[in-house]
């Protein structure tokens, strides 16, 4: 299980900008280690936002997404104090959710 | 330079065949809602995989999409450290559904795909690893019509080895 995704959500005229910062490797497979062997790839696959249980965005990663992925996207709407929940499933079937509120 | 194909390309071409395929099984699958995700997922996954730009074109059911300026892609001129190029699509496109974010010389070219459901703004801001001097392509889908920006962005210090 990785470490806790970083959150902050911040509703300002009418939008709400969702800011995350996820703690992964993020490791693209195409790296050799001292020995020579490659290093296998170690990536977040998949990632879901929610906004009071409503899906506010889906993405798929490729092995070019940066270390500890930073990721910011604006949902119209939202309230302070309304949930934000943010999953991610890697290529090892590890998976983390983390939540958050709007201020 | 060979004119020929080595035999890793040759390798990676009946890869990429093989997973093409595979989606479309997916695809196939998903239809008949034996899969978890749509087709769309499986679509999108195989794109990941794409080695470059026509590919990942393909496998995102795209043929050459239309230049938008309605699409602003920010990304610095010069990224001195290519394992962390911040990089921002914004649109005022009406009714976007999805963001992709390729990179035409990284090995893998798409970096990215997002998913904007309703009641979300065509806005997108991360970060990622770009090889070598490419050219990073924004592109977004809007009222089912795929629509693209590019620009250049000069690589001082590769990011896929570091």
């Amino acid at each position: 299980m990785g470490e806790a995704t970083r959150i902050r959500a911040t509703a300002k005229d009418g939008l709400t900008e969702v800011k995350m910062l996820m703690q992964h490797e993020m490791e693209t497979g195409q790296r050799k280690d001292a020995a020579g062997n490659k290093i296998p790839a170690w990536i977040i696959t998949d990632v879901k936002v929610l906004h009071e249980g409503r899906t506010v965005l889906e993405a798929q990663f490729g092995t070019a997404v940066s270390k500890n992925p930073y990721l910011v996207f604006r949902l119209i709407g939202g309230a302070k104090g309304e949930k934000i929940s943010v999953l991610w499933t890697d290529n090892r079937d590890d998976k983390r959710m983390d939540e958050a509120v709007i201020d | 330079m060979s004119a020929g194909y080595g035999e890793s390309d040759l390798i990676n071409m009946e890869r990429r065949k093989a997973l093409r395929t595979g989606s479309r099984l997916l695809g196939v699958l998903a239809i008949l809602g034996l899969v978890p995700g749509s087709a769309w997922a499986g679509a999108g996954r195989a794109a990941l995989d794409a080695g470059n730009l026509s590919d990942a074109f393909d496998a995102l059911g795209v043929t050459l999409p239309e230049n938008s300026e309605l699409i602003r892609l920010t990304v610095p001129e010069v990224a001195e450290n290519g394992a962390v190029v911040p990089v921002t699509v914004e649109t005022t496109l009406a009714h976007v559904e999805q963001i992709s974010i390729l990179v035409d010389k990284n090995i893998n070219v798409l970096a990215a795909n997002f998913i904007i459901p309703k009641g979300v703004a065509g806005f997108i801001t991360t970060r990622i690893k770009i090889g070598q001097t490419a050219t990073v392509v924004a592109l977004v889908k809007a009222d089912g019509k795929f629509y693209r920006a590019s620009r250049e962005v000069q690589v001082t210090q590769g990011g896929c080895s570091a």
